[in-house]
């Protein structure tokens, strides 16, 4: 029993001690001036300091939860938008060819490059940060969506078919639940998309959230608040990423192979 | 017991007319047409058991696809009892080569899929499915997923999956080839069992002899280019039949030869009868129709 608890908080320490080690040489190098001014690289012990008071005073969740709310809102517009479009570009044949040179042609046009673009048409407000994101994350379950519905096994296709099911049953209870694992693999992409992309948005003409403060601690050389937000920052990516992933092993245990003792 | 799991349900009668099929190849820019099957006539009485061998490519599948309704013929028609055949139907199950269960649902799931199709009330799919899943002895396997089955056993599921509805006729195309040897054994003689139990008629394609005179009460032997019926040949070894008595019997060995012979007559091997029919310039003419392809 102990033996098993040593063992697995030890297996635990192993999968951070990369990020640990990194840490202590961020820690040494800032301290004995190795690479940079001080000025430049504080501690990390300072930053987090420094981190530590601002989530006390309140304002890290002024800006935390503006930029959650319109990602939240631009994620959840892009996605009722693009999983039924990718679902009928996905079974609609016809319309797929017509539409996909389309598609190829917005999807590579790099969205931090229309920011301008939005800015002109939608004001420098919440509407072109929240549609900016829409934009950006519209394509990885588009995409995902499109190749999932594809991507059904035709014999499954045929077995349902045998058996007289109507075209609507056969969207319901094969095509849609084939494609869903595409279509979450692609929200777990959009989501952190999500992320990089507000933060570039909200560096222009905004006046709160995270990424208005990096830029604004950048401005003003307040360092250590700057490479605060940046932690805040990776820690809610990877918050982000580990709890779709969970979501994503719990809802598709029917993909992995075996898997009779994970029940 | 139900309605639906009563032993004995009612069966149809099969009649193929004159069935034809061909299928459209590109071949780089230039499109010709390639007869799959032409003139196939075959009539199955109701609760008949019946096998179709044939090389591969010679139309099988082909054949299946018509007769489920999931393909229309290019020429012919199907009859059930009778009836035309427009389309796909609940009164036939089609288990098709590979499982093609429904990866994201249970076993017992699977099982109801056809009963969701057919409007079986709620309350009485359980009772219905389990009945099939003890039938094919999946009994206490009805949770998993079809990835933490065996082979074996998701055929079992594909076949109580298409006697659950109960369709009068099963269409299988080579159920069993999947399956290592033993394996195979035990779903044949359950399958006999089944047969016997359901009285359902049954057509069954495959492409082991020793399978079809085990299984069959008649066994079509099909010819190639274009896939035709060659020969059919009434199997009178006695029922029941398990599949190692038939590996000791003299009269089993002797079906099973003259089975053989006739696939490589329609298949137009040179055979002593058939070598003044067939010429060199016949068979370059086959050997270069095959390349093409
Ligand atoms: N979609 C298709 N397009 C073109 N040719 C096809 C198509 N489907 C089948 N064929 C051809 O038709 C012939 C019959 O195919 P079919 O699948 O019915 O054979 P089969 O007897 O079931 O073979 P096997 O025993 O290998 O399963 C083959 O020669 C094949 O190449
Ligand atoms: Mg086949």
């Amino acid at each position: 029993m102990f033996k098993k608890l040593a063992l697995r908080s030890g297996r635990a320490v192993y999968k951070i001690a990369a990020i640990i080690l990194f840490l202590v040489l961020w820690e040494i190098a800032a301290r004995f001036h190795l690479l940079v001014s001080a000025t430049f690289l504080p501690p990390f012990s300072k930053v987090i300091t420094v981190l530590y008071h601002m989530a006390l005073s309140g304002e890290l969740w002024r800006h935390a939860s503006i930029s959650l709310q319109r990602s939240l809102i631009g994620f959840t517009c892009g996605m009722l938008f693009a999983v039924p479009l990718g679902l009928a570009i996905g079974w609609f044949q016809k319309l797929g060819n017509f539409l996909s040179p389309l598609l190829q042609v917005f999807r590579n046009m790099p969205t931090l490059a229309l920011l301008p673009v939005f800015v002109m048409f939608f004001g420098i407000g919440e509407l072109s940060k929240v549609m900016v994101i829409f934009w950006g994350v519209l394509w990885a379950v588009l995409l995902n969506t499109i190749a999932g519905v594809q991507d059904v096994d035709p014999q499954l296709i045929k077995a349902a078919r045998s058996m007289g099911t109507s075209s609507l049953r056969l969207f319901a209870t094969v095509v849609l639940p084939a494609s869903l694992p595409f279509i979450f693999t692609g929200m777990r992409i959009s989501a952190t998309t999500s992320i990089l992309i507000l933060i570039a948005a909200e560096m222009v003409g905004a006046s709160r959230g995270l990424g208005y403060a990096l830029y604004f601690y950048q401005g003003n050389m307040k360092i250590p608040e700057m490479y605060g937000y940046i932690i805040v920052m990776a820690i809610l990516g990877v918050v982000l990423n580990y709890v779709l992933e969970a979501l994503e092993r719990r809802n598709f245990r029917w993909r992995d192979a075996g898997g009779i003792a994970s029940e | 017991m139900s309605q639906a799991v009563s032993a004995v349900s009612a069966t149809s009668g099969i009649e193929l007319r004159d069935l034809g099929q061909s299928y459209i190849l590109r071949d780089a820019g230039k499109k010709s047409e390639f007869v799959a099957l032409a003139h196939f006539n075959l009539q199955i009485k109701a609760g008949e058991f019946v096998a179709i061998v044939g090389p591969s490519g010679c139309g099988k599948s082909t054949l299946l696809d018509i007769v489920s309704g999931l393909a229309k013929p290019k020429q012919g028609e199907i009859l059930i009892d009778g009836r035309t055949v427009s389309g796909p139907d609940l009164d036939r199950g089609f288990i098709m080569q590979g499982y093609a269960l429904f990866p994201w649902r249970t076993v017992r799931k699977n099982v109801e899929y056809g009963l969701e199709v057919k409007g079986v009330p709620k309350r009485e799919r359980p009772e219905i499915c389990r009945h099939f899943i003890h039938m094919v002895g999946l009994s206490g396997f009805e949770n998993r997923y079809p990835n933490q089955l065996s082979g074996g056993m998701r055929q079992r599921v594909a076949i109580a999956r298409a006697l659950a509805f109960d369709p009068k006729i099963l269409l299988m195309d080579e159920p069993f080839a999947a399956v290592d040897a033993q394996t195979r054994e035990t779903l044949q003689d359950e399958l006999m069992q089944i047969w016997a139990k359901t009285g359902k008629t049954v057509l069954f394609v495959t492409h082991s002899i020793d399978e079809a005179v085990l299984l069959a009460d008649r066994v079509v032997v099909m010819g190639t280019r274009p896939g035709r019926v060659y020969q059919t040949l009434a199997i009178d070894l006695p029922r029941p039949r398990t599949a190692a008595g038939m590996r000791v019997s003299a009269e089993f060995g002797w079906i099973t030869r003259k089975v053989w012979e006739l696939l490589q007559e329609g298949q137009g091997y040179m055979t002593p009868e058939t070598t003044p029919k067939t010429s060199v310039s016949d068979v370059a003419e086959q050997i270069s129709a095959q390349v093409s392809l």
